[in-house]
């Protein structure tokens, strides 16, 4: 066998597992689509977030929380490593709110996530004047905000490149333009057929995104995922003035707006669309009035990966000891979690008691719950 | 050296660079009436701070950047000379709390 | 509210408004939609302002635009100058802005003609306050009668050596012209000969300006195969290798030129295909016989869809007319290609001698691929050669995970001066088709526009 992991999948999932592996002292390849695949990861807006979370999952609150809390050795150790600074920062970090409902709506989610986690999440509700001392630019339409000191944000193309450059420096065999045809189970072997030859490794991990349910079909593992479309606007460069990251608009480390936060069902269409471009900027406006004078170089849209309840899924195949399959669209967030304990799961060494949770048994148990979950930070339901 | 061409000299503006008075060609754009007038250079870039001036004069670039009535990154050569223009070099990102906000 | 209109124009060079003008005729609701303050685009910039005045020195070529840009004036379109096209969708959705105002328009067809631009020549020091395009010099020359005085032009192209010609005309001292033709294409173009022989007049043209440029005793420095440019002792100046060795030109104004390429971001945005074109080393627009592209109702006319010309821009604005004409059945079939057929005959005729052109003035590698670490490739985010070769060493597939790992073609000018050096090093280094390659991913908005202008725009309910 020539490996033993072959990573189906080179985003921040993909590269955040192969890291961890490689860093484990495995031999990886990862395979991976072409310079116009559909990359969730271009998509990500960068918060490395746990405000919110699993207010209505209480072991997704716990691993939220605590994956945000490995982030900062992980940050160090891969930009040290890397050279490659990702712009990681953990200011604390904000959500903003229109209206007084939304404000008491939120208050009861903090409160709820409070519950589930205890001490250990720290957050604070912020009225206006309390968040006009943190941000003198704020809208005098925002009521308030939901702020705790845990949450922080970073670069994440800049992450990504910083998990490519040290999976080639630990050896990691890199393959792009290798769209999985087939996958076989043959003899404890995974045998990957792609577009120009065949692979082979004594485990398999998909971190294919979207295409993660076709694969994991192959390898008796059921990952129901959609494509949510995105859209981000991104300014010109500023001078930094707004230091705490919103789940609207953060401030890039090279000074740009990122603006964003919309969700659609579009297929696997990954264009903009002015109505909502529209839409995100007229929000973005209410927030810091500011902006209105800023000038909108580019924009772009990116498929998130939708889970049925909008968690992440860690599935293991059954009648193919070995596969994996990982789903979310929190790459960021949970890259330090990928990166760490998952790696530690899938080579055997330890199951971190909160990853069972996630197998997608939950998707069976729950047929009845039609629709979107809240992952308690888009503002979907 | 800008020269110009014809004998005719063009009715001239003042406008502010940088904050002191200046005067330049009317009709033309804020690049080509600022190179006429000898400004050589019209920006620091963001991220090295390197200096820059106008290079396509056509609205593709984007080197010839300038702050024009407190609104920053305004290509200069897309842009009519006009009495009472403040321009000022721009080093730099936009100051978007300088630029204030437009309610 | 969102306007309709039968055909939607971008741009008013002579491909846009020969488009607008045969439209109008036939009695089509028009909207033309140009960036600059007057008609003419690039090749016939200011011809209302100079018609009023003396200007033989722009030439008979330039002269020749007028009655074009006379007719448009009398055309009955809906002209809007000053527009700031930021988006057109494969729907046929333009937004556009104008005067602090965000707008959306449709069209039942759209032509773009987005003429050309200027390529990329990423030598080392191009960047430098005092260097510009030789379109540049052009501009200044045509629109606000200024002219750069002892300049070293450098480069090669039609455009370079017409504007050298249009500055002695008037007067302007010329420091030097050094020209980068490579010597081989002499060779390669002479292949091409036989189909241009019918516009020889033209080609004897082209050879007079050098021979002038030589009388004038404007030093005309051939067999050179490297340049940069660099600051010395506060002022500029061009290093160039000839003969085994390296010369300096002290100058304070460096005009650079090796060709244009087609200004292809807006057609590109919108999702039309494009093929890359080995001889012109640029991106084309992929058309049909009527300047429609791969998206039905969208064609791409002039320059914009690749490079012929100002004169065969017109014709292919009116071919691109008729067929839009007939699309949304203002005529018929078949009065449509009887009025084509004279024009396309007339395209044909001009058309001509693009393959001898091309050949000959093909830009040297050198000069499109750097080579050297500190060249900046991306101006906008100030990218050097070295920096790209970090990213594409870990295994780069392309240049939009380029751009994602390096934030080359993430900043204002959307990859209109790296896009095509940022295909080629990539396909030159990974030994990679340009075609598999492939260039930059781009969207809306292809220029920039205020968030509160985006913030502003209304979408009436249904729309």
């Amino acid at each position: 066998m020539e490996y033993e992991f072959i990573v189906v999948g080179g985003g921040l999932v993909g590269s955040a597992v192969a890291y961890g592996l490689a860093g484990k002292g495995c031999r990886v390849r990862v395979l991976d689509e072409g310079d116009r695949a559909f990359r969730a990861s271009r998509g990500n807006f960068g918060l490395v977030w746990v405000q919110g979370k699993g207010w209505d999952f209480p072991s997704y609150a716990k691993w939220s929380n605590s994956a945000a809390n490995l982030w900062p050795e992980f940050n160090q150790e891969l930009s040290e490593s890397s050279g490659v600074d990702t712009g990681y920062t953990r200011p604390g970090g904000l959500e903003l709110y229109l209206s007084e409902t939304e404000w008491e709506n939120r208050s009861q989610v903090m409160a709820q996530v409070r519950q589930h986690v205890g001490d250990q999440f720290e957050y604070e509700m912020l009225d206006h004047a309390a968040l006009k001392k943190l941000i003198p630019q704020i809208g005098k339409d925002v009521v308030g905000a939901s702020y705790s000191p845990q949450d922080g944000h970073v670069n994440p193309l800049y992450l990504l490149r910083a998990l490519h450059q040290q999976m080639d420096a630990k050896g990691v065999s890199y393959r792009p333009n290798e769209k999985v045809d087939n996958i076989e189970y043959l003899d404890g072997e995974f045998i990957v057929h792609t577009q120009t030859g065949t692979h082979s490794a004594a485990k398999i991990v998909l971190c294919a995104g979207l295409d993660n349910q076709r694969l994991g079909a192959m390898l008796d593992m059921q990952v129901p995922v959609t494509a949510n479309r995105g859209q981000i606007l991104i300014t010109e460069r500023a001078q930094p003035f707004l230091h705490y990251p919103t789940l609207h608009v953060r401030q890039t480390q090279e000074g740009g707006l990122q603006i964003g936060d919309s969700h659609e069902e579009v297929g696997l269409n990954d264009g903009t669309g002015v109505e909502i471009m529209a839409m995100i900027a007229r929000r973005a406006v209410r927030l810091f009035p500011l902006l209105a004078r800023m000038q909108l170089v580019r924009a772009w849209g990116a498929l998130r990966i939708m889970t049925p309840d909008g968690k992440p899924v860690y599935q293991s195949s059954q009648s193919c000891p070995g596969a994996f399959a990982i789903a979310t669209h929190s790459g960021v967030s949970l890259a330090a979690a990928h990166a760490g304990p998952i790696v530690d799961w899938m080579m055997g060494i330890a199951e971190h008691p909160l990853i069972s949770y996630f197998s997608t048994v939950r998707f069976a148990i729950n047929a009845d719950t039609k629709g979107k979950g809240s992952c308690g930070v888009c503002s979907i339901e | 050296m800008f020269v110009r061409l014809n004998k005719n000299q063009p009715a001239m503006v003042s406008v502010t660079f940088d904050g002191k008075p200046l005067q330049l060609c009317g009709g033309l754009s804020v690049a080509a009436a600022l190179l006429e007038a000898g400004i050589g250079h019209f920006r620091e870039t963001p991220v090295t701070g390197s200096p820059r001036a106008p290079f396509c004069m056509m609205g593709v670039c984007f080197d010839c950047l300038l702050i024009i009535d407190g609104i920053a990154n305004q290509q200069a050569c897309m842009t009519q000379v006009r009495k009472g223009m403040i321009i000022e070099r721009q080093s730099g990102s936009a100051d978007a709390i300088a630029q204030g906000d437009r309610s | 509210m969102t306007e309709h209109y039968d055909i939607v124009i971008i741009g008013a060079g002579p491909a846009g408004m020969a488009a607008a003008q045969t439209a109008a005729r036939h009695k089509a609701k028009i909207l033309i939609l140009d960036e600059q303050a007057a008609p003419g685009g690039q090749i016939y910039r200011a011809s209302e302002t100079n018609a009023k005045l003396d200007r033989p020195e722009l030439g008979e070529s330039y002269q020749s635009g007028l009655p074009l840009v006379h007719a448009f004036r009398e055309s009955d379109v809906s002209y809007v100058p000053n527009a700031n096209v930021w988006q057109l969708s494969e729907d046929r959705e333009v937004g556009y802005s104008k005067d602090g105002i965000a707008r959306m328009v449709i069209g039942k067809q759209v032509i773009v003609a987005s003429g050309a631009q200027e390529r990329p020549f990423p030598v080392p020091g191009w960047t430098l306050p005092g260097v510009m395009t030789v379109g540049a010099a052009q501009i200044l020359l045509k629109e606000s009668e200024i002219g750069i005085e002892n300049a070293v032009f450098c480069g090669s192209g039609p455009l370079l050596y017409l504007v050298v010609h249009q500055y002695l005309m008037a007067g302007i001292p010329v420091k030097a012209v050094i020209d980068l033709q490579p010597g081989g294409n002499y060779f390669k173009a002479l292949l091409k000969l036989p189909g241009a022989l019918a516009s020889l007049s033209k080609i004897i043209q082209g050879w007079g300006w050098k021979r002038d440029i030589v009388r004038a005793g404007v030093p005309l420095i051939n067999g050179v195969s490297d340049l940069r440019i660099s600051e010395y002792n506060a002022a500029n100046g061009v290093e160039y290798y000839r003969a085994g060795r390296w010369h300096r030109l002290d100058s304070e104004h460096v005009l650079l030129h090796q060709g244009v390429v087609p200004n292809i971001n807006i057609s590109r945005a919108a999702g039309c295909d494009c093929q890359w074109n080995a001889v012109q080393c640029c991106w084309n627009v992929v058309v049909d016989d009527w300047f429609e592209s791969s998206l039905s109702g969208i064609a791409v006319a002039g320059d914009g869809a690749f490079i012929g010309g100002g004169v065969a821009a017109e014709y292919s604005g009116c071919i691109a007319a008729l067929g839009a004409l007939a699309k949304i059945r203002r005529i018929d079939n078949r009065e449509r290609d009887r009025l084509a057929h004279p024009i396309r005959a007339a395209y044909t005729k001009e058309m001509r001698l693009r393959p001898f052109i091309d050949a000959l003035f093909k830009p040297a590698k050198h000069f499109r691929i750097p080579k050297e670490d500190d060249v900046v490739v991306c101006r906008c985010e100030e990218i050097s050669v070295a920096q790209l070769r970090e990213v594409i060493d870990i295994g780069c597939p392309g240049p939009n995970q380029l751009k994602s790992f390096s934030r080359c073609g993430m900043g204002p000018c959307q990859g209109r001066f790296c896009g095509l050096t940022v295909s080629e090093l990539i396909a030159d280094i990974t030994g990679k088709t340009i075609e598999e390659v492939g260039y930059y991913r781009l969207r809306s908005p292809i220029k920039p526009l205020r968030l509160g202008e985006l913030a502003n725009l209304n979408f009436p309910s249904g729309d």
